[in-house]
Formats: structure tokens, C-alpha cells, sequence
């Protein structure tokens, strides 16, 4: 049999046999696809979710509990719901219940894509107090010194995120400087060799501290209770 | 390279072997080269990656093979892509479930294993025409040998430009890594260097055979 395939004369092939072949291939790859996305899709939901708080746990090293809510379009905070969309920050609790920080991601283009980097808010000192790249393709032994140089790290043990008088944006934006000028609170130590990684990650810093600090700001008290 | 097979293969180990030396897909056919370059910076990529290639590797060759008398020769290609592309969906949903990590490490590479010539060309000369059985055990001895390739640049190039192995530091903390061997050039130094390595160990071969040969004739 296998014999007289190989031996088969080139006849015309009937245009139903390819359309047969091909509408039949096209249906198992759906039902397979289709198969395999719903039976992935909650592992896939959970493993986010436990990145997403290993990462607030690694800014607020305190922190025992998590809660999630969104920045509402008020400018204010919501808890995540049915119908609540935007942009989440995480807040962060100790076992007693206080608030100890809150977390918020920010975004910006470095040397090679988008840097995707969390940062956490401590409300007592207004201050950036702790940063974890999430995502980034830069240059290994360059770019990656933005999650490991402790001498980097430490621009973000107390980085001034103070509000103007109106509380509606930061007082002083944070930027980052050339390495070894760094002479203001909101002002970032850049790193000389990943000058433009560094800066990336001021960038990120500034544009997600515009966003949430005023809103983490206005709704403090409530979100004190919220535990 | 052996010729292309016309007829059916019996099965014999040679069936599995040759995937992994006579005709290993990397060192000696240079197929796949987008992903043997770009994910082999460290031994567990390698390791995903070699092995994700050899889950769609295996399965669309069965499937290729269990249809090859149903598919048309004028809509062939059409139907080995999309059975291609659907095993490649189900893996990278796979590892999105295993490691979001490791998804994020492997990037785009995953998808475009789609576009991987071993796999195409695996369907086209070989699963389409052979047996099951044959199918199967070929096809997963060229997936051990695309694997194998793999692992050889990945460790090397983890050990030389990180100074570790799956992330196990190897040097004293004083070791300055080379960090040019995980930066994309560093994959053309060493797959230059296995290649250089493995041409040799051929010509070497043949040059002994020669002289056999020569030394029969000689004694006769």
C-alpha cells in the first residue's frame, strides 16, 4: 500500500481534498490551541500574581499583606472590583495592621526596550525608599548594575517624592544626574557606563511618582484602614 | 550527510543517532541558527529552549507523518506550518504556566520557533514520507541533537561570561566575567569554536580512514 502512494501518478488533486486538508488541519489546531489556553489560563493568572508579590515584598521588606487597589481617574484610590480599571499600586501592611509603604510600577525606554521597574512609597518620610527592576532587556554587566550596584541602590533608600502646595504633582521632579553630581534629594546618582539606563530609571521613577504619589497623598487616611 | 530517503527507513539506532552527530542540526547541518546565537547566554535557556524545540519538534513530525497520505503535495507546506504553529502555541502557553520567568528570559525565541528550519525541514523530508515508528525515534534523536548543541554553547558561554553554571558560582568572587561571551558576539565566538572543534574530529576521521584503506592496499 505504502508502495503504491509513492508510485502514485501526478493526477490533478480535487479542490475539495485541499480544502478538506486544510479546514480539517485549521479545526484540530483550534480545538487544541483552544484546549490547552483554558486549561493554562488560571496557572497563568496565579504565577503572575505571585511574581507581582514577590515583588512588592522585595520594596517593602516589612510587609506581611498586600492589598491591590487602583488609581481612579478622581485622581484618588480604589480597591480593586467588578468595573474598577487602572492602574494598580499595591499597598503594604505589617502583622500589627500599619501601613508601611505602597507600592507602584513605572515604566520607561533604556538602552535596548521598556524597563519596567516597581518602586515603593514610604508616606512617612515622603520618599522613595526601594526599587526592583521587573523587566529589561539592557546590556548584561552594563544595564542589570540598575538592580544589583549597591552603590545605585542606595539613591533609592531616600529619594525626595514631596508634593507641591497644590499636592496635585511632585515638588521637585525626579531626575537623574551625571555620576557623581548628585547634590539634591530628588536628584538620582547615575551610573557612568549605563548613562542612559540610569536614566531611564529616573524617567520611570518620575512618571510613576506623578501619577500615584498624589493620589496615595489625598486618600492616605483611608487607605490606613484598609488593612 | 546521508541522502535524502526516498523510501521507507527500516528502524535501526543509527534512526536516532544520526541526529546527534552525523547529522546533528547545528554542528553539522547549521539549521536553526536564530535561536542556537540568541538564547544559549545561559545553560537553562539552552535547556528550554532545546527542549520546548524538541516538544514541537516530535509532535508535528508524528502528526505530519500519521496524515502524510491525506495531505495534498500542493497544500503541504500550508498544513505542516500550521501544525507547526499550533504545537508552538501550546508550548509557550506551557511556559507561561511553568515559569513566568523563564518566559520572560526566552522572549520572542519561543514563537519563532515556528520559523526554526529543522522543523520544517524535518516534516518535509522525513516525517511526510516515513513510517510512524521511524518517525518518532528520528525525529527525537534531531531534538537531542539541536538540545545538545544548545547546551554546549549555553554552558560554555554561562561559564566564561557569568562565571557560573545554572547559576551556581563557579570562581571566587574576584572573577572578572567576560561579559562579551553572553552579549551576542560571544555566540558566534563559541559556536565558531565547537564548529572548528567538530570539522576537525571529522577530517581527522577520514584521514585515519584514508590511511587504512591505504595500508590494505599496501599489504596486498
Amino acid at each position: 500500500m505504502e508502495a503504491q502512494n509513492q508510485s502514485r501518478p501526478a493526477a490533478a488533486t480535487p479542490t475539495w481534498a485541499m480544502l478538506r486538508t486544510l479546514g480539517g488541519i485549521a479545526l484540530l489546531s483550534g480545538l487544541l490551541v483552544a484546549l490547552v489556553y483554558q486549561v493554562t489560563l488560571p496557572i497563568i493568572a496565579e504565577n503572575q500574581r505571585v511574581l507581582t508579590e514577590k515583588a512588592v515584598f522585595r520594596v517593602l521588606p516589612q510587609a506581611s499583606l498586600k492589598r491591590d487597589f487602583v488609581l481612579t481617574k478622581q485622581g484618588g484610590l480604589a480597591p480593586v472590583g467588578e468595573g474598577v480599571d487602572g492602574e494598580h499600586v499595591y499597598g503594604g501592611y505589617d502583622a500589627a495592621g500599619n501601613l508601611v509603604g505602597v507600592a507602584f510600577t513605572g515604566v520607561a525606554v533604556g538602552y535596548a526596550g521598556p524597563i519596567r521597574v516597581m518602586f515603593a512609597y514610604d508616606p512617612e518620610c515622603r520618599c522613595l525608599n526601594g526599587s526592583k527592576v521587573l523587566s529589561s532587556n539592557e546590556t548584561p554587566g552594563f544595564g542589570d548594575k540598575l538592580d544589583f550596584d549597591p552603590e545605585f541602590l542606595k539613591n533609592f533608600e531616600a529619594l525626595d517624592a514631596r508634593l507641591d502646595a497644590e499636592g496635585r504633582a511632585l515638588a521637585n521632579p525626579i531626575v537623574t544626574v551625571k555620576h557623581g553630581t548628585k547634590n539634591q534629594p530628588w536628584e538620582i546618582d547615575g551610573i557612568s557606563g549605563a548613562t542612559i539606563s540610569s536614566k531611564a530609571m529616573g524617567r520611570a521613577a518620575n512618571a510613576a511618582a506623578q501619577r500615584a504619589v498624589p493620589a496615595i497623598e489625598r486618600d492616605l487616611a483611608w487607605l490606613k484602614q484598609q488593612h | 550527510m546521508a541522502e535524502l530517503p526516498n523510501t521507507q527507513e527500516t528502524l535501526t539506532p543509527d534512526t536516532f543517532l544520526r541526529g546527534l552527530w552525523e547529522e546533528n542540526p547545528v554542528f553539522v547541518m547549521l539549521l536553526g541558527m536564530c535561536p542556537v546565537l540568541a538564547v544559549t547566554s545561559t545553560t537553562m535557556n539552552a535547556l528550554a529552549m532545546g527542549l520546548a524545540t524538541t516538544f514541537v519538534l516530535v509532535c508535528s513530525s508524528l502528526l505530519v507523518s500519521l496524515l502524510r497520505n491525506w495531505i495534498p503535495k500542493q497544500v503541504r507546506i500550508a498544513s505542516y506550518i500550521v501544525i507547526i504553529a499550533t504545537f508552538v502555541t501550546i508550548v509557550d502557553y506551557s511556559i507561561q504556566a511553568i515559569s513566568l520567568e523563564l518566559y520572560a528570559a526566552l522572549g520572542a525565541f519561543i514563537q519563532l520557533i515556528v520559523a526554526n528550519c529543522v522543523i520544517l525541514g524535518r516534516a518535509e523530508a522525513y516525517a511526510s514520507k516515513q513510517r510512524l515508528t521511524t518517525t518518532f525515534v528520528n525525529s527525537l534523536g534531531m531534538g537531542a541533537g539541536f538540545t545538545l548543541a544548545l547546551l554546549a554553547l549555553g554552558t560554555v558561554r554561562e561559564i566564561l561570561g557569568n562565571g557560573t553554571i545554572l547559576g551556581i558560582h563557579l570562581f571566587s568572587p574576584d572573577f572578572q566575567p567576560w561579559v562579551v561571551m553572553i552579549l551576542p558576539p560571544g555566540g558566534f565566538f563559541v559556536l565558531g569554536a565547537w564548529l572548528l572543534l567538530f570539522n576537525w574530529l571529522r577530517l581527522r576521521k577520514e584521514r585515519k580512514q584514508a590511511e587504512q584503506i591505504g595500508v590494505t592496499a599496501h599489504a596486498r
